[in-house]
């Protein structure tokens, strides 16, 4: 294959994976969407594997790794469970920052890809590998941590080092001082060990950006990774000189950070504010020192009861949160839409941004489930039907509905937006305790005179509603 | 031991309610009581016997065998002094009372040593008691009854129609006090298609008033009429004066006139007078709902129905009577709910807890003690005001150490965002070769369209969104790729290849996993999202 129709291949390829995002707009074009994006990945990798810059010799090589990666990559999407997906996107977005940095390494002690270049080219082409790697660097180890805390293997709290933010500026002068190094390195193993020095400092920069975070901030985080790991990208692009990389990894990056922008903007938070630190640090404090205890008392129901409200209503929002994820609730939740649904009551679900632990978690879940996307709508869109709902049932989330944030300035989650179930007639809020959610903050909404809370795991308690329904 | 709940027929005439339905007798057993009845006790509510004993009640045929078999009474209305008479010691009753009406009766009760629950001393501004207050449920009915007797009484229709024959304006109704009564009878008015109006001193209800569909009328005056538990007060002579002009504005323009101005232990407030009367257009109709305490219109006579000045006045007392079917069932739910706060053990033993507000409120006498009034609820105490609630926006903005945020630092943060893009440019375009200007066109002009596509992407899908450019980002193999098994260049450098060739690999067998996995579980995932 020629070189120049490698490279229409890979305007081709460019072409297809833009569709395939924009394919994304709306559920019924999103399949196409996907078949564009494997197609044009199809030509990409075809191109260049026919194209002048790998010869047969490689072919054995590529075909083992590939097939390799493509049993272990296609057996975990077959297996996971929808309510894991955070953690698979998290250690796939490892995946990417590893290879970057493995790729960078490569480059660097190949002796071909470096001789090509003299002066201001030169230093521009290290710049970009001391930069890729640096970035694949810190994609794979906080990735690596994003999974860990999303999958319950390692503590959601924030871990909070002393001085975290001068830990932070000293790795960035390090990397900055070995970059200096690197670049004024004569020979391969002169400038080995700054890459080395600064690919460790990296790896613990991502580590200890990704241990700081709270649990309920990891909407941001895991989007932030998914943005890193298209710079890294991107990054390898230039290195290589090839375009093809370099508007995908722009395209991937653009991708993360505008989601990550939405995810903060739905808490009402800085995005520097979030990496900076968890919830904890701040929470606690002004929780404590505004003194705005509720006022009123909880008023407990059991299933029955919930099922007498639900049975007796004509308009019901669910809100779904992380709890509903965590008890593995959706299937009975759309048993109870489905059983409601049948005889005439109309049921929707309201989604915030944020909840969950990724973007666009509940949507999965409720869409494993089989509730159809048409009455799963978001916030803004039914933030204004609270007071025509009957019963707005809140299960497993806490932070996104709480009415502090609109009515005490002194919240740490004052002016982010929430859903306004305590317009509703009754609100029936499923909790397993009165515990506050990630935030910290105590809920006002528990203590509203149109509130019930039921007390339980989630999953049992729905069950023992769905009994109740059908009884 | 469970204990034996009784209900006797009432005596009172007119009464037509009665305490327990057969639907709340099933509760009731479930709860651990047995139910008994006096026979006929639900027959003018059209609950028959037969009903009763289906529902596992047991059926006695005398009064003073039930009141003999009973350990606790319910009933609707106060005792007479011969059924205080059959009671026994250590008997509970649960009632209307008005104790404060009824002075002579409490030393009566409490002579026979026996417990007494006035449900109409239930502390109302308790979010618990609210399923058991049974003043709110009968004022209703009432509410929702005077608007029927005026449609009966009314020779028009309420709701404005057209017909073949010409238009028929809908009659106006006005409503003087918009307590539950008030608000029940707005509702039943509109729903008839009637044009409402109503008016209440307490200027809070008028929010109530709108969401009822009617029109609040204000009294050009100020003054605040809220007396304290969610009742009125009696009003300054300046407002009196005021409120007199309005209600004789609305006198002239109204068809029907509903009133329910009570307040507490006071005779009902004289609103409409006889030139009032006199001014409607005839065929009017105004229904007195405060006629037993002396009614609201100077010409009403209680428990009648008068034409004067070709007026129709109802001076019903027995509104919710006159609902007994539906009354008695709200009723029996109240008294059921109380009987639930009673007995939380399901064990069928009430316990008379006087630790708890709802039922200490309740409770006038124990055990022979006369325990009314009770001391004054100690109510939550409503939030301290927010120290920071006054705070301006813009510090509300930057209270929590996320940094400024106001209009003018925005426009600043834009402005150094260009400076630092500008010089950035500046600095590539100046230093940077050719070569690295191309990609770098490719990477800006992709940055964008990355931003313009990522916006149109629907919330719904940002799961798949973000595995979808997971896998996209495998892209990454083609570094790779070409590592492996490059042409040789001129010149045949030496090349470390056996390191090279397993990093590159490595890195195509990570990147293989994420490509085909990503692919594979976006594909999984767009699946099952479907339509209804």
């Amino acid at each position: 294959m020629s070189v120049t129709l490698a490279t229409v291949s890979y305007v081709g390829a460019t072409i297809l994976f833009i569709l395939s995002l924009g394919g994304l707009s709306h559920p019924e074009t999103s399949r196409r969407g996907n078949l564009y994006g494997m197609i044009g990945m199809t030509i990409a990798v075809l191109a260049t594997v026919f194209g002048p810059q790998v010869t047969s010799a490689g072919y054995g090589w590529i075909i083992g790794a590939m097939v390799v990666g493509a049993c272990i990559g296609v057996f975990a999407a077959r297996t996971v469970k929808m309510t894991q997906m955070p953690e698979l996107v998290a250690l796939m977005h490892s995946l990417v920052g590893l290879a970057a940095v493995l790729v960078g390494f490569a480059n660097y002690i190949d002796p071909a890809a470096a001789g090509q270049f003299q002066g201001a080219e030169k230093t521009i082409h290290e710049i970009e590998i001391y930069v890729g790697i640096l970035i694949g660097a810190v994609t794979f180890s906080g990735s690596i941590i994003a999974f860990g805390k999303l999958s319950g293997k390692i503590s959601g709290k924030p871990v909070l080092l002393p001085a975290r933010h001068w830990i932070n500026l000293a790795g960035l002068l390090i990397v900055v001082y070995f970059g200096r190094e690197f670049l004024h390195a004569h020979s391969l193993s002169e400038g080995m060990t700054p890459l080395v020095v600064m690919t460790a400092v990296s790896l613990l920069f991502g580590i200890h950006m990704v241990m700081a975070i709270g649990g309920a901030d990891m909407p941001v985080v895991v989007s932030m990774l998914n943005s890193y790991s298209g710079w890294a990208a991107a990054a390898t692009g230039f290195m290589l000189n090839n375009d093809l990389l370099i508007v995908t990894g722009a395209l991937v990056g653009s991708s993360g950070a505008i989601l990550s922008y939405i995810m903060c903007k739905a808490m009402n938070r800085h995005f520097i504010s979030v990496i900076a630190g968890g919830f904890g640090t701040e929470g606690g404090t002004p929780a404590a020192s505004s003194g705005t205890q509720p006022a009123g008392e909880v008023v407990a129901v059991s299933a029955a009861e919930t099922a007498d409200l639900l049975r007796e209503a004509k308009n019901v929002i669910i809100v779904p949160g992380y709890g509903m994820a965590v008890a593995q609730a959706q299937h009975t939740v759309y048993e109870i839409t489905k059983f409601l649904r049948e005889k005439g009551v109309n049921v929707r679900f309201g989604i915030h941004p944020v909840a969950g632990r990724m973007p666009g978690h509940m949507n999965v879940l409720l869409a494993e489930a089989k509730v159809p996307y048409d009455i799963v709508l978001e916030m803004d869109e039914l933030n204004d039907d609270f007071p025509n709902t009957d019963v707005a049932m809140v299960i497993g989330a806490n932070d996104i509905v709480n009415p502090a944030a609109q009515d005490d300035p002194g919240s740490p989650i004052a002016g982010m937006p929430v859903l306004e179930v305590w317009k509703a007639k009754i609100s029936i809020v499923m909790k397993r305790s009165m515990a506050s959610g990630y935030a910290g903050v105590d809920n006002p909404l528990f203590y509203k005179e149109n509130n019930r809370m039921l007390f339980g795991d989630a999953k049992k308690m729905l069950d023992e509603v769905q009994a109740a329904l059908k009884g | 031991m469970p204990l034996t709940i009784g209900v006797p027929r009432e005596t009172a005439a007119g009464e037509k309610r009665v305490a327990t339905v057969p639907e709340v007798v099933e509760k009731l057993i479930k709860l651990g009581f047995s139910v008994a009845l006096e026979s006929g006790a639900g027959t003018a509510a059209n609950f028959s016997d037969e009903s009763y004993r289906a529902a596992g009640a047991e059926v006695f045929d005398t009064a003073t065998k039930l009141w003999a078999a009973a350990d606790v009474v319910f009933k609707v209305r106060a005792p007479t002094a011969e059924e205080v008479a059959l009671m026994h010691e250590g008997q509970t009753l649960i009632s209307f009372v008005w104790p404060a009406q009824n002075a002579e009766l409490m030393q009566q009760l409490a002579a026979r040593k026996v417990t007494v629950l006035a449900i109409d001393s239930l502390p109302r501004m308790l979010s618990r008691a609210q399923k058991m207050d049974a003043l709110t449920s009968m004022a209703g009915i009432s509410g929702y009854r005077a608007v029927v007797e005026a449609a009966g009484a009314f020779g028009r229709f309420f709701n404005g129609q057209v017909t073949a024959a010409g238009k028929i304006p809908p009659a106006k109704v006005f409503v003087a006090g918009a307590g539950v009564a008030g608000l029940a009878a707005i509702g039943t008015a509109v729903g008839l298609g009637a044009i409402v109006r109503a008016n209440d001193t307490r200027a809070e209800v008028a929010d109530q008033v709108v969401s009822m569909g009617g029109e609040f009328v204000k009294v050009d005056y100020e003054e605040e009429g809220s007396g304290g538990g969610g009742y009125a007060k009696v009003m300054s002579e300046g407002f009196q004066q005021a409120q007199r002009e309005m209600y004789a504005k609305q006198a002239r323009e109204v068809d029907i006139i509903i009133t329910t101005a009570l307040i507490p232990g006071k005779p009902a407030p004289r609103l409409i007078t006889a030139e009032m009367v006199q001014s409607m257009k005839p065929g009017s109709v105004i229904v007195d709902m405060a006629a037993e305490q002396g009614g609201n219109c100077e010409l009403t006579e209680p428990g009648q129905v008068v034409v004067k000045h070709g007026v129709t006045i109802i001076g019903h007392t027995d509104l919710v009577s006159r609902l007994a079917t539906q009354s008695s069932t709200l009723y029996s739910t109240n008294l059921f709910r109380l009987t639930e706060e009673l007995c939380k053990n399901k064990d069928g033993v009430i316990n008379v807890n006087m630790e708890d507000d709802a039922i200490r409120g309740l409770t006038v006498i124990k055990d022979g003690t006369i325990t009314w009034p009770p001391p004054p609820l100690t109510l939550p105490a409503p939030p301290p005001p927010k120290p920071t609630a006054a705070a301006k926006p813009a510090e509300k903005k930057g209270g929590h150490g996320h940094g400024g945020g106001g209009e003018q630092s925005s426009a600043q943060s834009v402005a150094i965002t260009f400076l630092v893009g500008a010089a950035l440019f500046w600095f590539i375009g100046a230093n940077a070769p050719a070569a690295f200007i191309g990609h770098f066109t490719v990477f800006v002009l992709a940055c964008f369209i990355g931003y313009m596509v990522i916006w149109n992407v629907t919330p719904a899908l940002h799961t798949p969104l973000m595995s979808v450019t997971n896998a996209i980002s495998s892209i990454i193999a083609i570094g790779a790729l070409v590592q492996v098994a490059p042409p040789l260049t001129e010149g045949g450098l030496e090349r470390p290849e056996t390191w090279i060739v397993s990093l590159a690999v490595v890195s195509i067998a990570l990147v293989a996993i994420n490509m085909f996995g990503g692919f594979a579980v976006t594909q999984r995932m767009l699946e099952m999202f479907r339509k209804n």
